[in-house]
């Protein structure tokens, strides 16, 4: 029903280049989830698909009709903005009704509506409160509401829940995937928590400096990285910088097996890492543990002081100082050009060997 | 139980020490340097007879209210008076408020100049300004006609229509409005419907003080509108220089300085103090 196509977009704030040569569709009750750090161009983003900002090059189109030059009152988008932006001298009601006022609808059409999304939103009976009388979950709510009420074709959503406690952004967070695949529509939500959108999208766009670094589903992007900032953006990684010779990479004191020659960027999850007896160029010092409950992760530092953290069994136990063995499953080298390579160790084929014997 | 009663007193104790002497003694200054003439003044309207060395009147009464009230150039100029305040407000708000609205949300060459411009008229000495524009108005024959009045205050209250109503509309945010858009409104629509109800109650602020201290403006009106056009506060100044009993004055004064105080207190409950600060550049 609603398919998003954009172009070769770009745009340029006088100097800034806040977006550059962005390709990307999103398909029909899609949802997509712009993650990048502050200043990457996710707003701009936003911003251009919801008509807000004229892009300086490139052009968009919904449902194959280009609406590159359309004011954002003419398109089928509703934007929940991170302020909530909500109209303080009207009511609720008022402020969902809006919309529908405008589109000249009888008025016990627009009662009922507003009724339905109220309901919704998990906000039956609040329609006559001010805005100023809702506590911050409820007004973006009622942002949320707002925008719904008017069926659009794509939701836009620039960090709803930014400025909420975790409890409440997570649960607001499942309401709005919820409320998404029940209606079936298409969404674009803005953030920069990568748990947000490893916990809601079917896609996630990794944006950095105004550039999409990788388009993928959640669970890819987490195993595959592209590119180094990738690695290093989403979840917790060890980034090590190192050097490539005779078949293995040299980074801190730890040597791995890798193919190329040169300077490069050695990513190691921490939970891709094991304790085991302490060899050459496999070892590192304990520095702090931190208990979480479910698993343990160990704060240690390589031979050259370089931190590693390394995510273990909850039942292990190190003390500050203690020197470890380690052993790493997967790790990922990053070059300055070139593809990215994967390795796996040895040892999770003996692990299967041990299983299978 | 009597440990716990001993430590609430105590912890009384400690909040009644903090009293604010600095506070208190500007307060008690501000009082005598504003609440003081006011009360003399209210006082006087009352006082029949009050010589020197005496604190308080020898004998009070409604005379002088009488007396006043009666005389017919008192309400010849207080309607003369409200009738050139509210055109002279209801023109420059006509004026004013869009040249606002373009100042706040417009981006076109030379808008900081025309700004500028706006505001500088206040900068120069007024006294000079009106004395130059009454020789021009001289030669039109506006002197002492009601519009050559309300022409010259209208000058006089630019920089509150302007200044005020620009971070009237300033302070709307943007995304209000681009939400509105969002929704299905027009600029048009978004103008009507969001700005101007957000920045409602700062430019009531605007007009009132407008209002306000164009009734009580004197330079413009003695210079321009003089014989002809006898505005109220001429009459006051009259009875004054006339060495007329002081209390002609007084009651003047307290009878209208009692509507516009009420006024500003009734203005204040319905939008709110911050309406005023936030005009003036909060
Ligand atoms: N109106 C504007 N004028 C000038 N520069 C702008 C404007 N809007 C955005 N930029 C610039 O464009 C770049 C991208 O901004 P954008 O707001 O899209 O980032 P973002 O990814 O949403 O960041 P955040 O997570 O902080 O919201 C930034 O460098 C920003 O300074
Ligand atoms: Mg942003």
């Amino acid at each position: 029903m609603a398919q998003v196509r954009l172009s070769g977009i770009a745009k340029t704030f006088g100097k800034v280049t806040a977006l550059d040569a962005m390709d990307l569709v999103i398909d029909d009750g899609e949802l997509v989830c712009l993650l990048g750090p502050s200043g990457s161009g996710k707003s701009t983003l936003l911003r251009i698909i919801g008509g807000f900002e004229t892009p300086s090059a490139g052009a968009i189109a919904i449902d194959g009709v280009d609406v590159t030059g359309l004011p954002p009152e003419r398109r089928p988008t509703a934007m929940v903005f991170q302020s909530h932006a909500l109209w303080s001298h009207m009511t609720v009601h008022g402020n969902i009704a809006f919309g529908l006022k405008l589109r000249r609808l009888p008025k016990s059409e627009i009662r009922d509506r507003v009724e339905r999304v109220l309901d919704l939103v998990g906000l039956a009976g609040y329609g006559g409160r001010l805005p100023s009388q809702l506590s911050g979950g409820q007004q973006q709510r009622v942002a949320l509401a707002r925008s719904l009420v008017i069926e659009p074709k794509i939701l836009l959503l620039d960090e709803p829940f930014a400025s909420l406690d975790q409890h409440l952004r997570e649960r607001l967070r499942d309401e709005v995937r919820d409320i998404q695949q029940r209606l079936g529509i298409t969404a674009v939500f803005v953030t920069h928590g990568q748990d947000e959108a490893l916990a809601i999208s079917d896609r996630i766009v990794v944006l950095a400096d105004g550039r999409m670094q990788q388009v993928g589903r959640p669970g890819e992007i987490y195993a595959e990285p592209k590119t180094a900032f990738v690695a290093g953006f989403i979840g917790a990684m060890n980034m090590l910088d190192g050097l490539l010779a005779d078949g293995e990479i040299a980074a801190s004191g730890l040597r791995l097996a890798a193919e190329g020659s040169g300077p490069a960027r050695l990513a190691i999850r921490p939970e891709d890492i094991a304790l085991s007896e302490p060899a050459d160029g496999r070892a590192a010092t304990v520095r702090r543990m931190i208990d979480f409950g479910a698993h343990v992760v160990i704060d240690s530092a390589l031979a050259d002081g370089t931190h590693l953290r390394i995510q273990t069994d909850k039942a292990i136990r190190v003390a500050p100082g203690e020197r470890i063995g380690i052993r790493v499953d997967r790790w990922t080298v990053f070059t300055e050009d070139g593809e990215p390579r994967r390795y796996r160790s040895d040892t999770l084929r003996s692990f299967r060997d041990v299983r299978y014997a | 139980m009597t440990d716990l009663a001993v430590l609430s007193g105590a912890g009384k104790r400690v909040r009644r020490a903090a009293v604010d002497w600095t506070g208190i003694a500007f307060l008690a200054g501000l009082a005598v340097v504003i609440l003081l003439p006011l009360i003399v003044t209210a006082v006087w309207a009352f006082a029949e007879v009050w010589r020197f060395p005496a604190i308080v009147p020898q004998r009070m009464g409604l005379g002088y209210w009488q007396d006043t009230l009666s005389r017919n150039d008192v309400w010849t100029a207080l309607w003369l008076s409200l009738g050139i305040t509210t055109t002279v407000t209801a023109i420059s708000a006509a004026i004013c408020f869009p040249a606002a609205y373009a100042f706040a949300r417009l981006d076109f060459p030379g808008r900081n100049l025309l700004f500028l411009a706006f505001l500088s008229v206040q900068a120069f000495p007024k006294f000079g300004l009106i004395v130059a524009t009454a020789t021009i108005f001289l030669t039109l024959h506006l002197v002492g006609t009601f519009w050559g009045v309300v022409l010259i205050q209208l000058v006089g209250t630019l920089l509150y229509m302007i200044w005020i109503p620009v971070s009237a509309f300033q302070g709307v945010d943007r995304r209000l409005e681009e939400a509105a858009r969002d929704v299905g409104a027009t600029p048009m629509r978004v103008f009507w419907s969001i700005t101007l109800p957000q920045a409602l109650p700062t430019l009531f602020a605007a007009i009132l003080i407008t209002f306000v201290s164009t009734f009580y403006e004197t330079d413009a009106a003695w210079l321009i509108g003089l014989p002809n056009v006898r505005t109220m506060p001429m009459v006051m100044i009259s009875f004054i220089n006339n060495a007329l009993e002081v209390q002609y004055g007084a009651v003047l004064f307290v009878f209208l300085w009692v509507p516009s105080f009420l006024l500003m207190l009734a203005a204040r409950r319905v939008m709110g103090a911050d309406a005023f600060a936030r005009g003036l550049g909060g």
